[in-house]
Protein backbone atom coordinates (compact mmCIF):
# COMPACT_ATOMS: atom_id res chain seq x y z
CA UNK A 1 0.00 0.00 0.00
CA UNK A 2 1.13 3.12 -0.49
CA UNK A 3 1.81 5.59 2.21
CA UNK A 4 2.03 9.91 2.43
CA UNK A 5 5.37 11.31 4.00
CA UNK A 6 2.85 11.88 6.82
CA UNK A 7 1.74 8.26 7.48
CA UNK A 8 3.95 8.21 10.95
CA UNK A 9 2.17 11.53 11.81
CA UNK A 10 -1.84 10.34 11.35
CA UNK A 11 -0.61 6.90 13.02
CA UNK A 12 0.51 8.72 16.21
CA UNK A 13 -2.34 10.72 16.44
CA UNK A 14 -3.86 7.37 16.52
CA UNK A 15 -5.94 8.14 13.44
CA UNK A 16 -7.98 5.04 12.02
CA UNK A 17 -6.52 4.38 8.64
CA UNK A 18 -8.29 2.51 5.64
CA UNK A 19 -6.67 2.04 2.37
CA UNK A 20 -8.32 4.48 -0.21
CA UNK A 21 -7.41 3.51 -3.79
CA UNK A 22 -4.57 1.69 -2.41
CA UNK A 23 -3.48 4.51 -0.19
CA UNK A 24 -2.85 3.85 3.33
CA UNK A 25 -5.15 7.19 4.49
CA UNK A 26 -6.51 8.33 7.82
CA UNK A 27 -10.76 8.39 7.82
CA UNK A 28 -11.11 9.99 10.95
CA UNK A 29 -8.91 10.76 14.16
CA UNK A 30 -10.86 9.27 17.24
CA UNK A 31 -8.90 11.16 19.72
CA UNK A 32 -9.49 14.25 18.46
CA UNK A 33 -13.08 13.73 18.89
CA UNK A 34 -13.87 12.17 15.34
CA UNK A 35 -15.73 12.81 12.32
CA UNK A 36 -18.41 15.13 13.23
CA UNK A 37 -15.90 17.07 15.46
CA UNK A 38 -13.71 17.27 12.49
CA UNK A 39 -16.62 18.32 10.38
CA UNK A 40 -18.01 21.07 12.54
CA UNK A 41 -14.08 22.49 13.39
CA UNK A 42 -13.95 22.63 9.42
CA UNK A 43 -17.49 24.96 9.37
CA UNK A 44 -17.12 26.59 12.57
CA UNK A 45 -13.13 27.19 12.61
CA UNK A 46 -10.52 25.42 11.06
CA UNK A 47 -9.32 21.95 10.61
CA UNK A 48 -6.43 20.23 8.54
CA UNK A 49 -5.97 17.78 5.90
CA UNK A 50 -3.16 15.82 4.57
CA UNK A 51 -4.20 15.49 0.84
CA UNK A 52 -0.73 14.19 -0.68
CA UNK A 53 -2.30 11.40 -2.39
CA UNK A 54 -3.70 14.03 -5.02
CA UNK A 55 -1.36 13.97 -7.99
CA UNK A 56 -0.05 16.64 -9.99
CA UNK A 57 0.27 17.18 -13.46
CA UNK A 58 2.64 20.09 -15.05
CA UNK A 59 2.46 20.83 -18.32
CA UNK A 60 4.66 23.46 -19.90
CA UNK A 61 6.14 25.13 -22.89
CA UNK A 62 5.41 27.22 -26.09
CA UNK A 63 1.72 25.03 -26.64
CA UNK A 64 0.95 24.91 -23.32
CA UNK A 65 -2.37 26.71 -23.34
CA UNK A 66 -3.29 25.21 -26.63
CA UNK A 67 -2.90 21.30 -25.21
CA UNK A 68 -4.38 22.57 -21.85
CA UNK A 69 -7.50 23.79 -24.10
CA UNK A 70 -7.33 20.62 -26.21
CA UNK A 71 -7.82 18.47 -23.33
CA UNK A 72 -9.62 20.29 -20.58
CA UNK A 73 -13.38 21.58 -20.66
CA UNK A 74 -13.07 24.67 -18.95
CA UNK A 75 -11.47 27.99 -20.74
CA UNK A 76 -7.84 27.99 -19.78
CA UNK A 77 -7.34 31.04 -21.80
CA UNK A 78 -9.38 33.18 -19.36
CA UNK A 79 -6.85 32.30 -16.75
CA UNK A 80 -4.38 34.88 -15.40
CA UNK A 81 -1.02 34.24 -14.11
CA UNK A 82 -1.84 32.74 -10.42
CA UNK A 83 -5.46 32.11 -10.94
CA UNK A 84 -6.73 28.19 -11.29
CA UNK A 85 -10.00 26.84 -11.89
CA UNK A 86 -12.53 23.72 -11.53
CA UNK A 87 -12.27 21.88 -14.78
CA UNK A 88 -11.91 18.00 -16.18
CA UNK A 89 -10.25 15.77 -18.48
CA UNK A 90 -13.00 14.34 -21.36
CA UNK A 91 -13.40 11.09 -23.12
CA UNK A 92 -14.39 11.82 -26.56
CA UNK A 93 -18.43 10.54 -25.90
CA UNK A 94 -18.34 13.50 -23.23
CA UNK A 95 -17.43 11.55 -20.02
CA UNK A 96 -14.89 12.06 -17.11
CA UNK A 97 -11.23 10.82 -17.61
CA UNK A 98 -11.19 12.84 -14.35
CA UNK A 99 -11.86 16.35 -12.39
CA UNK A 100 -8.70 18.75 -12.16
CA UNK A 101 -8.14 21.58 -10.60
CA UNK A 102 -6.10 23.93 -13.27
CA UNK A 103 -3.49 26.44 -11.85
CA UNK A 104 -1.51 29.21 -14.04
CA UNK A 105 1.80 28.91 -12.85
CA UNK A 106 3.22 31.05 -15.49
CA UNK A 107 3.05 32.71 -19.14
CA UNK A 108 3.39 28.77 -20.75
CA UNK A 109 2.77 26.84 -17.79
CA UNK A 110 -0.12 24.65 -15.68
CA UNK A 111 -0.31 22.25 -12.91
CA UNK A 112 -3.04 19.89 -13.19
CA UNK A 113 -3.93 18.72 -9.51
CA UNK A 114 -5.98 15.31 -10.33
CA UNK A 115 -7.26 12.72 -8.32
CA UNK A 116 -5.50 9.85 -6.37
CA UNK A 117 -7.18 7.05 -7.79
CA UNK A 118 -7.21 7.94 -11.05
CA UNK A 119 -3.12 9.41 -10.99
CA UNK A 120 -2.08 6.73 -13.95
CA UNK A 121 -4.43 6.91 -15.95
CA UNK A 122 -4.59 10.94 -15.54
CA UNK A 123 -0.82 11.22 -17.10
CA UNK A 124 -1.25 8.41 -19.45
CA UNK A 125 -4.22 10.48 -21.22
CA UNK A 126 -2.57 14.18 -20.71
CA UNK A 127 0.89 12.52 -22.20
CA UNK A 128 -1.33 11.39 -25.14
CA UNK A 129 -3.32 14.11 -24.98
CA UNK A 130 -0.39 16.66 -25.52
CA UNK A 131 1.70 14.49 -27.80
CA UNK A 132 0.84 16.92 -31.06
CA UNK A 133 1.96 19.98 -29.46
CA UNK A 134 5.09 21.53 -28.25
CA UNK A 135 5.00 21.08 -24.70
CA UNK A 136 6.32 18.97 -21.72
CA UNK A 137 4.26 16.58 -19.78
CA UNK A 138 5.69 15.72 -15.88
CA UNK A 139 4.16 13.68 -13.42
CA UNK A 140 4.97 15.82 -10.17
CA UNK A 141 2.88 13.92 -7.77
CA UNK A 142 5.62 12.44 -6.04
CA UNK A 143 7.14 15.29 -5.59
CA UNK A 144 4.51 17.11 -2.83
CA UNK A 145 3.24 16.58 0.10
CA UNK A 146 -0.14 18.36 -0.15
CA UNK A 147 -1.50 20.30 3.12
CA UNK A 148 -4.94 21.64 3.35
CA UNK A 149 -6.05 24.04 5.94
CA UNK A 150 -9.65 24.22 5.46
CA UNK A 151 -12.45 26.83 7.43
CA UNK A 152 -12.91 30.21 7.92
CA UNK A 153 -10.02 30.76 10.36
CA UNK A 154 -7.98 29.00 7.91
CA UNK A 155 -6.66 31.75 6.45
CA UNK A 156 -5.69 33.25 9.97
CA UNK A 157 -3.46 30.05 10.74
CA UNK A 158 -1.57 29.97 7.89
CA UNK A 159 -0.69 33.49 7.66
CA UNK A 160 0.91 33.22 10.97
CA UNK A 161 3.23 31.28 9.37
CA UNK A 162 3.91 32.61 6.08
CA UNK A 163 4.85 36.33 4.36
CA UNK A 164 2.83 35.99 1.82
CA UNK A 165 -0.27 38.56 2.22
CA UNK A 166 -3.02 35.54 2.67
CA UNK A 167 -5.82 38.97 2.28
CA UNK A 168 -4.41 39.47 -1.58
CA UNK A 169 -5.38 36.34 -2.47
CA UNK A 170 -9.25 35.59 -3.62
CA UNK A 171 -10.70 32.09 -3.66
CA UNK A 172 -9.62 29.61 -6.50
CA UNK A 173 -6.40 32.07 -6.89
CA UNK A 174 -2.76 30.76 -5.65
CA UNK A 175 0.58 32.74 -4.56
CA UNK A 176 4.23 31.83 -3.54
CA UNK A 177 5.73 32.61 -0.66
CA UNK A 178 7.88 30.96 2.56
CA UNK A 179 6.01 29.10 4.61
CA UNK A 180 7.48 27.75 7.74
CA UNK A 181 10.73 28.61 6.67
CA UNK A 182 10.58 26.27 3.14
CA UNK A 183 10.86 29.50 0.44
CA UNK A 184 8.53 29.56 -3.03
CA UNK A 185 6.29 27.84 -1.34
CA UNK A 186 2.88 27.13 -3.64
CA UNK A 187 -0.34 28.52 -1.37
CA UNK A 188 -3.92 28.13 -3.11
CA UNK A 189 -6.80 29.07 -1.74
CA UNK A 190 -8.73 25.97 -2.90
CA UNK A 191 -10.53 22.90 -1.19
CA UNK A 192 -13.07 20.42 -1.03
CA UNK A 193 -15.01 21.24 1.70
CA UNK A 194 -17.48 23.91 0.38
CA UNK A 195 -15.44 26.19 2.78
CA UNK A 196 -12.87 29.28 2.84
CA UNK A 197 -9.33 27.93 2.90
CA UNK A 198 -5.98 27.04 1.49
CA UNK A 199 -3.77 23.82 0.31
CA UNK A 200 0.01 24.26 0.39
CA UNK A 201 2.53 22.53 -1.73
CA UNK A 202 5.94 21.21 0.15
CA UNK A 203 8.32 18.93 -0.12
CA UNK A 204 7.70 15.10 0.11
CA UNK A 205 10.89 14.55 2.62
CA UNK A 206 9.33 13.06 5.66
CA UNK A 207 10.78 15.07 8.15
CA UNK A 208 9.75 18.48 6.56
CA UNK A 209 6.17 16.98 5.86
CA UNK A 210 6.00 16.43 9.96
CA UNK A 211 7.43 19.59 10.87
CA UNK A 212 4.98 21.72 8.77
CA UNK A 213 1.91 19.62 9.77
CA UNK A 214 3.11 20.28 13.62
CA UNK A 215 3.72 23.81 13.09
CA UNK A 216 0.26 24.37 11.57
CA UNK A 217 -1.11 22.42 14.32
CA UNK A 218 0.94 24.53 16.59
CA UNK A 219 -0.43 27.96 15.31
CA UNK A 220 -3.74 26.34 14.48
CA UNK A 221 -4.62 25.62 18.42
CA UNK A 222 -5.82 29.06 19.48
CA UNK A 223 -8.03 28.20 16.80
CA UNK A 224 -9.21 24.91 18.22
CA UNK A 225 -7.90 23.27 14.86
CA UNK A 226 -8.31 19.18 14.84
CA UNK A 227 -6.38 16.78 12.23
CA UNK A 228 -9.43 15.84 9.95
CA UNK A 229 -9.50 12.49 7.77
CA UNK A 230 -11.24 11.38 4.50
CA UNK A 231 -14.16 10.96 6.40
CA UNK A 232 -15.24 14.47 7.55
CA UNK A 233 -13.74 15.38 3.73
CA UNK A 234 -16.19 13.33 2.30
CA UNK A 235 -19.46 14.77 4.04
CA UNK A 236 -18.08 18.17 3.67
CA UNK A 237 -17.79 18.12 0.17
CA UNK A 238 -21.25 16.30 0.23
CA UNK A 239 -22.97 19.26 1.47
CA UNK A 240 -21.15 21.23 -0.86
CA UNK A 241 -22.24 18.97 -3.43
CA UNK A 242 -18.89 18.60 -4.50
CA UNK A 243 -18.16 15.72 -7.33
CA UNK A 244 -16.31 12.51 -6.56
CA UNK A 245 -14.94 11.06 -9.23
CA UNK A 246 -16.36 6.91 -9.34
CA UNK A 247 -19.88 8.64 -7.70
CA UNK A 248 -20.80 11.33 -9.49
CA UNK A 249 -18.82 12.02 -12.35
CA UNK A 250 -17.06 8.79 -13.96
CA UNK A 251 -16.59 7.64 -17.40
CA UNK A 252 -19.66 6.62 -17.95
CA UNK A 253 -21.31 9.95 -17.09
CA UNK A 254 -21.41 13.26 -19.36
CA UNK A 255 -20.73 16.82 -18.02
CA UNK A 256 -24.40 17.84 -18.97
CA UNK A 257 -26.05 15.32 -16.76
CA UNK A 258 -23.58 15.47 -13.55
CA UNK A 259 -24.87 19.05 -14.20
CA UNK A 260 -21.40 20.93 -14.22
CA UNK A 261 -22.55 23.18 -17.26
CA UNK A 262 -21.27 26.33 -15.43
CA UNK A 263 -17.44 24.46 -15.87
CA UNK A 264 -17.56 23.83 -19.60
CA UNK A 265 -16.85 26.91 -22.22
CA UNK A 266 -18.43 25.22 -25.21
CA UNK A 267 -17.75 28.45 -27.07
CA UNK A 268 -13.76 28.11 -26.17
CA UNK A 269 -13.66 26.16 -29.64
CA UNK A 270 -12.48 21.97 -29.82
CA UNK A 271 -11.58 19.97 -27.09
CA UNK A 272 -11.99 16.37 -26.60
CA UNK A 273 -15.56 15.81 -25.82
CA UNK A 274 -17.00 18.86 -27.55
CA UNK A 275 -18.95 16.96 -30.34
CA UNK A 276 -20.64 14.31 -28.42
CA UNK A 277 -21.50 16.83 -25.81
CA UNK A 278 -22.77 19.30 -28.02
CA UNK A 279 -24.89 16.02 -29.56
CA UNK A 280 -25.98 15.77 -26.22
CA UNK A 281 -27.56 18.77 -25.46
CA UNK A 282 -29.41 18.80 -28.78
CA UNK A 283 -30.81 15.04 -28.13
CA UNK A 284 -31.78 15.87 -24.46
CA UNK A 285 -30.68 14.39 -21.50
CA UNK A 286 -32.22 10.93 -20.08
CA UNK A 287 -31.09 11.50 -16.62
CA UNK A 288 -28.95 14.18 -14.57
CA UNK A 289 -27.76 14.85 -10.97
CA UNK A 290 -30.37 16.32 -8.02
CA UNK A 291 -29.59 16.48 -4.39
CA UNK A 292 -32.37 14.73 -2.07
CA UNK A 293 -33.15 15.26 1.39
CA UNK A 294 -34.69 12.29 3.55
CA UNK A 295 -38.52 13.25 4.25
CA UNK A 296 -38.83 9.29 6.33
CA UNK A 297 -36.23 8.20 8.33
CA UNK A 298 -33.36 6.17 6.94
CA UNK A 299 -30.16 7.26 5.69
CA UNK A 300 -29.51 6.98 1.77
CA UNK A 301 -26.10 5.45 1.11
CA UNK A 302 -23.83 5.01 -1.91
CA UNK A 303 -25.06 2.93 -4.40
CA UNK A 304 -28.82 2.79 -3.01
CA UNK A 305 -31.81 2.21 -5.05
CA UNK A 306 -34.03 5.24 -5.88
CA UNK A 307 -37.65 4.71 -7.11
CA UNK A 308 -40.99 6.31 -7.88
CA UNK A 309 -43.16 6.54 -5.56
CA UNK A 310 -45.12 3.86 -7.90
CA UNK A 311 -42.45 1.27 -7.15
CA UNK A 312 -40.56 1.24 -10.17
CA UNK A 313 -36.78 1.76 -10.08
CA UNK A 314 -35.49 5.52 -11.62
CA UNK A 315 -32.00 5.87 -10.69
CA UNK A 316 -29.16 5.25 -7.88
CA UNK A 317 -27.33 7.54 -5.12
CA UNK A 318 -23.94 8.30 -5.59
CA UNK A 319 -23.40 9.86 -2.60
CA UNK A 320 -25.62 9.77 1.01
CA UNK A 321 -25.14 10.23 4.26
CA UNK A 322 -25.98 11.97 7.04
CA UNK A 323 -25.06 15.40 6.87
CA UNK A 324 -23.22 16.36 10.29
CA UNK A 325 -23.99 20.21 9.76
CA UNK A 326 -26.99 20.21 8.33
CA UNK A 327 -28.08 18.15 10.82
CA UNK A 328 -30.40 15.72 7.78
CA UNK A 329 -29.93 12.88 5.88
CA UNK A 330 -28.59 13.64 2.19
CA UNK A 331 -28.18 12.18 -0.72
CA UNK A 332 -27.15 13.10 -4.55
CA UNK A 333 -28.88 10.21 -7.11
CA UNK A 334 -29.14 10.12 -10.97
CA UNK A 335 -32.98 10.31 -11.91
CA UNK A 336 -35.21 10.45 -15.07
CA UNK A 337 -34.99 14.15 -16.16
CA UNK A 338 -39.31 14.55 -15.44
CA UNK A 339 -38.34 13.24 -11.97
CA UNK A 340 -35.62 15.96 -11.04
CA UNK A 341 -37.71 19.08 -10.08
CA UNK A 342 -37.29 20.19 -6.60
CA UNK A 343 -40.07 19.12 -4.22
CA UNK A 344 -40.35 16.05 -6.43
CA UNK A 345 -40.66 12.66 -4.26
CA UNK A 346 -39.31 10.08 -4.57
CA UNK A 347 -37.99 6.36 -2.64
CA UNK A 348 -34.90 5.68 -1.85
CA UNK A 349 -34.44 1.61 -1.09
CA UNK A 350 -32.90 0.98 2.27
CA UNK A 351 -32.58 -2.63 3.50
CA UNK A 352 -35.90 -3.36 1.32
CA UNK A 353 -37.66 -0.66 2.77
CA UNK A 354 -39.02 2.46 0.28
CA UNK A 355 -38.28 5.33 2.44
CA UNK A 356 -39.65 8.67 1.15
CA UNK A 357 -37.30 11.43 -0.63
CA UNK A 358 -37.44 14.98 -2.05
CA UNK A 359 -35.66 16.21 -4.54
CA UNK A 360 -33.96 19.37 -3.13
CA UNK A 361 -31.70 22.75 -4.96
CA UNK A 362 -28.29 21.81 -4.53
CA UNK A 363 -25.58 22.72 -2.56
CA UNK A 364 -27.11 21.58 0.23
CA UNK A 365 -24.74 23.50 2.33
CA UNK A 366 -23.25 27.57 0.96
CA UNK A 367 -21.05 28.93 3.35
CA UNK A 368 -21.45 32.56 4.40
CA UNK A 369 -20.88 35.46 2.43
CA UNK A 370 -18.08 37.41 4.12
CA UNK A 371 -19.39 40.36 6.30
CA UNK B 1 -10.87 -0.34 27.33
CA UNK B 2 -12.84 -2.13 30.09
CA UNK B 3 -15.74 -4.92 29.45
CA UNK B 4 -18.25 -5.77 32.52
CA UNK B 5 -17.03 -9.40 33.94
CA UNK B 6 -20.82 -10.47 34.31
CA UNK B 7 -21.36 -9.63 30.49
CA UNK B 8 -20.83 -12.51 27.85
CA UNK B 9 -19.70 -11.64 24.10
CA UNK B 10 -19.95 -12.32 20.67
CA UNK B 11 -17.09 -12.57 17.79
CA UNK B 12 -19.50 -9.37 16.31
CA UNK B 13 -18.92 -7.30 19.35
CA UNK B 14 -22.39 -7.42 21.03
CA UNK B 15 -22.82 -7.92 24.75
CA UNK B 16 -25.51 -9.83 26.60
CA UNK B 17 -26.36 -9.40 30.46
CA UNK B 18 -27.92 -12.51 31.50
CA UNK B 19 -30.45 -12.48 34.55
CA UNK B 20 -32.64 -15.59 35.19
CA UNK B 21 -34.26 -15.82 31.71
CA UNK B 22 -34.02 -12.31 30.59
CA UNK B 23 -31.14 -11.35 28.36
CA UNK B 24 -29.93 -7.92 27.96
CA UNK B 25 -28.53 -6.64 24.92
CA UNK B 26 -26.34 -4.45 23.56
CA UNK B 27 -22.62 -3.41 21.42
CA UNK B 28 -19.53 -3.71 23.24
CA UNK B 29 -17.39 -0.19 23.44
CA UNK B 30 -14.92 -1.48 21.69
CA UNK B 31 -17.53 -1.41 18.81
CA UNK B 32 -19.25 1.75 18.78
CA UNK B 33 -15.02 2.95 18.62
CA UNK B 34 -14.83 1.16 15.63
CA UNK B 35 -18.00 2.58 13.98
CA UNK B 36 -17.54 5.92 15.17
CA UNK B 37 -20.21 8.87 15.67
CA UNK B 38 -23.66 6.29 15.67
CA UNK B 39 -26.15 8.61 13.94
CA UNK B 40 -28.91 6.09 13.79
CA UNK B 41 -30.06 2.75 15.66
CA UNK B 42 -33.01 0.22 14.02
CA UNK B 43 -34.35 -2.19 16.23
CA UNK B 44 -36.76 -4.61 15.77
CA UNK B 45 -40.77 -4.73 17.65
CA UNK B 46 -41.61 -5.67 20.82
CA UNK B 47 -42.50 -9.83 20.59
CA UNK B 48 -40.14 -10.42 17.48
CA UNK B 49 -38.13 -13.54 17.52
CA UNK B 50 -34.81 -12.90 17.59
CA UNK B 51 -31.87 -16.00 16.00
CA UNK B 52 -28.73 -16.81 17.34
CA UNK B 53 -26.19 -15.69 14.99
CA UNK B 54 -28.99 -13.96 12.67
CA UNK B 55 -29.01 -9.86 12.40
CA UNK B 56 -31.65 -8.31 14.21
CA UNK B 57 -31.34 -4.74 13.60
CA UNK B 58 -28.54 -2.14 12.40
CA UNK B 59 -26.15 -0.01 13.58
CA UNK B 60 -25.06 3.28 11.62
CA UNK B 61 -22.79 5.57 12.25
CA UNK B 62 -21.77 8.48 9.67
CA UNK B 63 -19.86 6.69 7.52
CA UNK B 64 -20.83 2.92 7.50
CA UNK B 65 -24.19 0.85 8.43
CA UNK B 66 -23.82 -2.45 10.60
CA UNK B 67 -25.38 -5.63 11.33
CA UNK B 68 -26.77 -6.33 14.93
CA UNK B 69 -26.44 -10.29 15.54
CA UNK B 70 -28.28 -12.12 18.00
CA UNK B 71 -26.01 -13.38 20.50
CA UNK B 72 -29.34 -15.84 21.53
CA UNK B 73 -32.21 -16.61 20.34
CA UNK B 74 -35.14 -15.55 21.95
CA UNK B 75 -38.30 -13.08 22.00
CA UNK B 76 -38.18 -9.79 22.56
CA UNK B 77 -39.91 -8.13 25.49
CA UNK B 78 -38.06 -4.65 25.13
CA UNK B 79 -36.54 -2.31 23.51
CA UNK B 80 -34.42 0.98 24.33
CA UNK B 81 -36.96 3.91 22.83
CA UNK B 82 -34.34 6.46 24.06
CA UNK B 83 -31.81 4.81 20.83
CA UNK B 84 -34.50 6.32 18.66
CA UNK B 85 -33.67 10.04 19.07
CA UNK B 86 -30.22 9.72 21.40
CA UNK B 87 -28.04 7.00 18.98
CA UNK B 88 -25.04 8.96 20.15
CA UNK B 89 -25.71 7.17 23.94
CA UNK B 90 -23.94 4.13 22.34
CA UNK B 91 -20.75 6.27 22.16
CA UNK B 92 -20.94 7.82 25.37
CA UNK B 93 -21.72 4.42 27.06
CA UNK B 94 -22.39 1.47 25.20
CA UNK B 95 -21.92 -1.35 28.38
CA UNK B 96 -24.85 0.67 29.72
CA UNK B 97 -26.89 1.64 26.60
CA UNK B 98 -28.71 -1.34 26.06
CA UNK B 99 -30.88 -2.30 22.82
CA UNK B 100 -33.70 -4.82 23.36
CA UNK B 101 -33.94 -7.23 26.40
CA UNK B 102 -35.09 -10.78 25.43
CA UNK B 103 -36.78 -14.03 26.85
CA UNK B 104 -34.14 -16.24 26.14
CA UNK B 105 -35.70 -19.59 23.93
CA UNK B 106 -32.43 -21.81 25.95
CA UNK B 107 -30.34 -20.39 28.54
CA UNK B 108 -27.98 -22.76 27.87
CA UNK B 109 -27.27 -21.12 24.40
CA UNK B 110 -25.20 -18.80 26.32
CA UNK B 111 -23.00 -20.94 27.17
CA UNK B 112 -21.20 -21.03 23.42
CA UNK B 113 -20.64 -17.30 24.21
CA UNK B 114 -17.27 -15.68 25.16
CA UNK B 115 -16.73 -15.02 28.39
CA UNK B 116 -15.23 -11.22 29.46
CA UNK B 117 -11.36 -12.94 29.51
CA UNK B 118 -11.76 -14.34 25.99
CA UNK B 119 -13.43 -11.41 24.47
CA UNK B 120 -10.38 -9.39 25.91
CA UNK B 121 -7.71 -11.76 23.72
CA UNK B 122 -10.25 -11.43 20.69
CA UNK B 123 -10.39 -7.86 20.59
CA UNK B 124 -6.16 -7.84 21.26
CA UNK B 125 -5.59 -9.93 18.59
CA UNK B 126 -8.35 -8.35 16.03
CA UNK B 127 -6.58 -4.59 16.64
Amino acid sequence: MRKTALNAVHRQLGAKMVDFNGWDMPVEYPKAGGLVAEHMAVRNSVGIFDVSHMGDIRVHGPQALAAVQHMTMNDASKLAIGQAQYSALLYPQGTFVDDVIVHRLGEDDYLLVINAGTREKDVNWVTGAAKDFDCKVEDLSDNYTQIAIQGPNGWKVLQKLTDADLTRVKFYWFTHGTVCGLPNTLIARTGYTAEDGFEIYVPTDEATSARVWNEIMEAGKEFGIVPCGLGSRNTLRLEGALSLYGHEISDTITVWEARLDRFIKMEKGGFTGRDALAKQKEQGLKRVLVGLENVERGIPRDGYKVFDLGGREIGYVTSGSPAPFLKKNIALAYVPLELSAVDTEVAVEIRGQQVKCKVVPTPFYKRPKKA
Amino acid sequence: MAFPADFKYTKEHEWIKIEGNTGTIGITDYAQQSLGDIVFVELPKVGSDLTSGKSFGTVESVKAVSDLYAPVSGTVIEVNQELATAPEKVNSDAHGAWMVKVTLKDPNEANGLLSVADYEKFVAEEH
